[in-house]
């Protein structure tokens, strides 16, 4: 069984209509909460283009395309070399946008479609790209991911690569990505599950556990790996570009840059003691937790990213709760600083409102964080497509004493226009936001992806309270600058 | 020492790359062909070609028909500067969704261009068609005309779909756009082709970045060349349309706009000229051929020219020398997109006492290639359309000590502990003419001279 951990733990309410069990299998985003309360639930999501399927066009898009977050987990996996389908652009462009996040090599093969390709079909490209893939890379797996060209043709890709032979020396894991389909976000998910659903075994249970996170800085993926490890739990975690797309200097170009989950954990992630979601969009997709589940039976906890302190103390408890341990003094330590930190600070924070942007799960996570420290997220918003809404409502007992606007499936331009109205001081979300914030001449605390025009964006983290004190700080010091900077007196004590 | 550096390629790679010969031999290298599969290149595609020729054009809507990503990894990409609008910098998409490409996208096109033309009001629109819309078929021509007569602007379709080519396929889908929009101007009082009002130049394939464009017009100015357009950095659909009116088109970057300039040799007699505006030497020439074209109008043309380049030279090679103090000896490679910046760099790289070791480009010609040829050194590495893993192989075998790229070079060199120089579109300082080359000389001074390679893992090994 599956089952949704809700926000805060102690208090855990239930949004109306959902179910503790099996049936938010179901839940589709077409029909959010069965049961009389729905209509309440999601009056505060705006309707943006009424009448229609999607919006008409979008003005300065809040998403990027299926593909990137495909190529993205292909690189959290050892020895992968993700593979793309498709024109020679959508690879070069995807590299293009993770480079420039990462500051890493990033190395995205494609089968570089030509006219012939697409009047006669993929199969020759593709086979002469895995060749090529291969006798360059000698990778361990090879992540196929399709684009809107391989599936608008109907290339039967599967078909393809089951035909390919490659002498045993490389495994190759197919996701369905056409670009026109959902964002970043929901192919990423969708190559998570497409890895364990390809490579997961059965067999003896063991008493680790399965780690599906949301997108989230490799920063966060090491403090994932470490804070199990404090649990006695060497887990699954599935992708882990912690080290592929955050490593150190080379004196050759390492062609399969070292770390990543290896296959040897995805095979064994049938045979887990529990899978663990991070994000709550997931519990309302097929996954790797819920392919699991029904094919092995493993259990599948499904929680928001645990940022701030609640939300972490519900992440810890599970852990506990899986692991049959307590929690350790060390995080208990942790959970103290970051507490007295918000006590120190609340009255630079008391009043203010914020509009938050990015990654649903994320999105959802940050404003729970900011509602806690007293900032009211008065506006959310991102450009994924209908998981918000469902993700709102699993977040919103928490949110309810906030105005709060929804803003899914959106672009900068509604976006800014809402922002507009929200009067927000500050702004939390990615980089593609800094022209609103110069805008709105307010600060933008910049996390999540992408983070184009600073520094770092792998060492922003923001999960646990490690993580959470962190973006704290930020949170506070970002305010403080813009009001020292705006100030004629230019205070020495703040 | 037998070394297969050459040999230890794809099999499809064969033949694009060759290492200049100690007597100077002849050699061939096979380029202009598509990337190879699987090969990681550093290329992008058509629509990549098309949407950085066109982009500068500030004035104009640039929509984007596909699915949101196209749009989202190409919005504000370029940093080609505009001293008035700044349409450019919106990224615009009919954000195709599975239905569209089920029913078709020709319906949301024409809603799209209506409504964003209503609101933005701008000059032209240009629909740029991306793979997807290749296949299903929507009849993006159609929809253009029916607008263009409605709203009363030019809208014109780029057949830039991904797939259909190269990205150099791409630069020429954006040179027919061009040519589309040249001569149409609604002004009465303009004459029509042939016939020209205007003794001035055409500037080709400069695209404003960091404000290139306005050094590289001011120059031209004060030696007395009007400058009709600027293709098309700091561009306006209007300057665009009146391009046919100048006397000459001056070319740069070859690879884009080379096309674009015989075309319109044939439409309306203008000839053209190829320069560069990299480094001294190409700078210096660039204005004295451009002196030479006026000279039966303006006799005194090439003296003011010859006196403008010594009066930038004397305040520009003092600071050039202390930059050559520290960099004397080091050694460059290169990666950019058009082989024509590459043949500058090298000269550049000189000045600076600089050897290049490995250059290559992502879409030079045979011709690009052979010219490199002449100028490199013995035993210098010259590529087509290379890869991350040839790149990296290339200049540790050749012990760069600098790599000049792009966003995708960066981490190349940073990984293995090399200086990097950014010479592609996204560099926010301006790179071309005299101050130009200062910067540049400051830039790749800044980045070799820096103490962390000391700490390096390659510099300890």
């Amino acid at each position: 069984m599956r089952e949704m951990e809700l926000f805060p733990a102690e208090k855990r309410a239930q949004p109306q209509g959902v179910s503790n069990d099996d049936q938010c299998f179901g839940w589709s985003s077409e029909t959010p909460a069965a049961g009389a309360a729905e209509d309440e639930v999601l009056a505060p999501i705006l309707e943006l283009h009424p009448g229609e399927d999607s919006p008409e066009y979008a003005v300065n898009p809040c998403k990027v395309c299926a593909p990137l977050g495909a190529s993205l987990v292909f690189k959290g996996v050892a020895g992968a070399v993700p593979l793309l389908h498709g024109s020679q652009g959508c690879a070069t462009y995807i590299r293009r946008y993770l480079i420039s996040h990462f500051r890493e090599p990033v190395d995205i093969a494609s089968s570089s479609f030509d006219e012939m390709a697409a009047v006669f079909g993929g199969r020759e490209s593709l086979t002469r790209a895995l060749d090529n893939v291969r006798a360059q890379y000698e990778p361990e797996l090879i992540g196929v991911a399709t684009t809107c060209l391989s599936e608008t043709i109907g290339d039967d890709v599967a078909d393809i690569l089951r035909r390919y032979d490659t002498d045993g020396t490389c495994v190759t894991v197919q996701v369905n990505t056409p670009s026109y389909t959902g964002t970043h976000l929901d192919g990423y998910y969708a190559t998570v599950c497409s890895l364990v659903a390809h490579l997961a075994e059965g067999g003896p249970a063991t008493e680790t556990v399965n780690l599906f996170p949301a997108l989230v800085s490799p920063e966060d993926l090491r403090w994932l790996r470490r804070v199990t490890g404090l649990f006695g739990l060497d887990p699954c975690l599935l992708p882990d570009y912690s080290d592929t797309l955050d490593g150190g200097q080379w004196t050759e170009y390492r062609r399969l840059p070292p770390g990543g989950t290896s296959l040897a954990q995805i095979r064994a992630s049938g045979r887990a003691a529990a899978s663990l979601e991070l994000g709550w969009s997931q519990a309302r997709r097929e996954t790797a937790g819920s392919y699991l589940n029904r094919e092995f039976g493993i259990p599948c906890h499904c929680l928001g990213l645990p940022i701030g302190l609640e939300a972490t103390d519900a992440f810890l408890a599970v852990l506990a709760r899986v692991s049959g341990r307590s929690i350790p003094e060390q995080l208990e330590a942790e959970r103290a600083r970051l507490l007295d930190a918000y006590v120190d600070a609340h009255k630079v924070l008391a009043g203010l409102r914020a509009v938050v942007f990015g990654d649903e799960d994320l999105a959802i996570a940050l404003a729970l964080f900011l509602a806690e420290i007293g900032v009211a997220p008065v506006l959310v918003a991102s450009g994924g497509t209908g998981a918000l809404a469902d993700s709102a409502v699993a977040a919103y007992p928490a949110l309810e004493k906030h105005d709060v606007t929804f803003l899914p499936d959106t672009d900068f331009a509604c976006l800014g226009e809402a922002a507009k109205q929200a009067r927000p001081t500050l702004l939390v979300g990615h980089s593609k936001g800094s022209k609103l914030a110069r805008e709105l001449d307010v600060p933008l605390v910049r996390v999540g992806f992408p983070v184009h025009d600073r520094f770092g964006a792998a060492r922003l983290s923001c999960l646990g309270y490690e993580g959470s004190h962190r973006l704290f700080l930020e949170v506070v010091n970002s305010l403080l600058a813009d009001r020292q900077a705006k100030s004629d007196i230019g205070h020495f004590y703040f | 020492m037998p070394d297969n550096t050459l040999d230890n390629l794809l099999e499809d790679r064969k033949g694009q790359v060759l290492e200049t010969a100690p007597d100077g031999a002849p050699a061939a290298i096979r380029c202009e062909t598509r990337s190879a599969a699987g090969s990681v290149s550093q290329r992008a595609c058509v629509f990549c070609g098309s949407r950085v020729v066109l982009y500068p054009i500030a004035d104009a809507l640039h929509l984007v028909h596909g699915p949101a990503g196209c749009a989202a990894y190409t919005w504000d990409i370029r940093g080609a500067l505009s001293s008035g609008p700044a349409l450019h910098r919106h990224s615009f998409t009919t954000d195709l969704r599975e239905t569209d490409v089920i029913y078709g996208g020709a319906v949301k096109l024409e809603r799209a261009l209506r409504a964003l033309i209503a609101e933005h009001g701008p000059r032209a629109a240009f629909v740029y068609s991306t793979c997807i819309v290749g296949l299903i078929g929507d009849d993006v021509s159609a929809v253009c005309k029916r607008v263009q007569a409605d709203c009363g602007i030019p809208v014109i379709a780029v057949d830039s779909e991904g797939f259909k080519g190269t990205k150099k396929d791409g630069y020429k889908a954006a040179c027919e756009a061009l040519v589309k929009l040249i001569g149409t101007s609604a002004d009465p009082a303009l004459p029509t082709a042939p016939a020209r009002s205007v003794a001035g130049i055409n500037i080709l394939g400069e695209f404003n970045l960091a404000g290139e464009a306005w050094m590289i017009r001011d120059y031209y100015e004060r030696i007395g060349v009007p400058v009709v357009a600027t293709l098309t950095g700091d561009g306006r659909v209007d300057t665009v349309r009146r391009a046919h009116t100048a006397r000459f088109n001056v070319v740069q970057c070859s690879g884009s706009m080379l096309g674009l300039a015989a075309k319109l040799e044939e439409n309306y007699g203008q000839p053209y000229r190829r320069v560069s505006y990299f480094g001294l030497e190409d700078m210096a020439q660039a204005l004295y051929d451009v002196a030479d074209l006026f000279v039966d109008s303006d006799p005194d043309m090439p003296r003011r020219a010859a006196a403008l380049v010594s009066e930038e030279m004397a305040r520009v090679l003092p600071a050039l020398a202390e930059y050559r103090r520290d960099l004397e000896g080091a050694r460059a490679a290169i990666y950019v997109g058009g082989a024509f910046k590459a043949h500058s760099l090298i000269k550049a790289l000189r000045h600076l006492g600089m050897r290049t070791v490995v250059v290559g480009s992502q879409t030079g010609s045979a011709e690009d290639y052979e010219r490199l040829r002449q100028l490199c050194d013995p035993g210098t590495i010259i590529v087509d359309d290379s890869n991350p893993v040839e790149l990296s192989r290339f200049v540790l075998k050749k012990n760069a000590d600098l790599l000049i790229g792009g966003v995708k070079e960066r981490p190349i060199a940073y990984k293995l502990g090399l200086a990097f120089c950014d010479h592609n579109h996204e560099r926010k300082i301006p790179l071309a003419g005299f101050d130009g080359m200062v910067n540049f000389a400051r830039e790749v001074h800044g980045s070799v001279t820096s103490p962390v390679w000391k700490l390096s893992l390659r510099s300890r090994a």
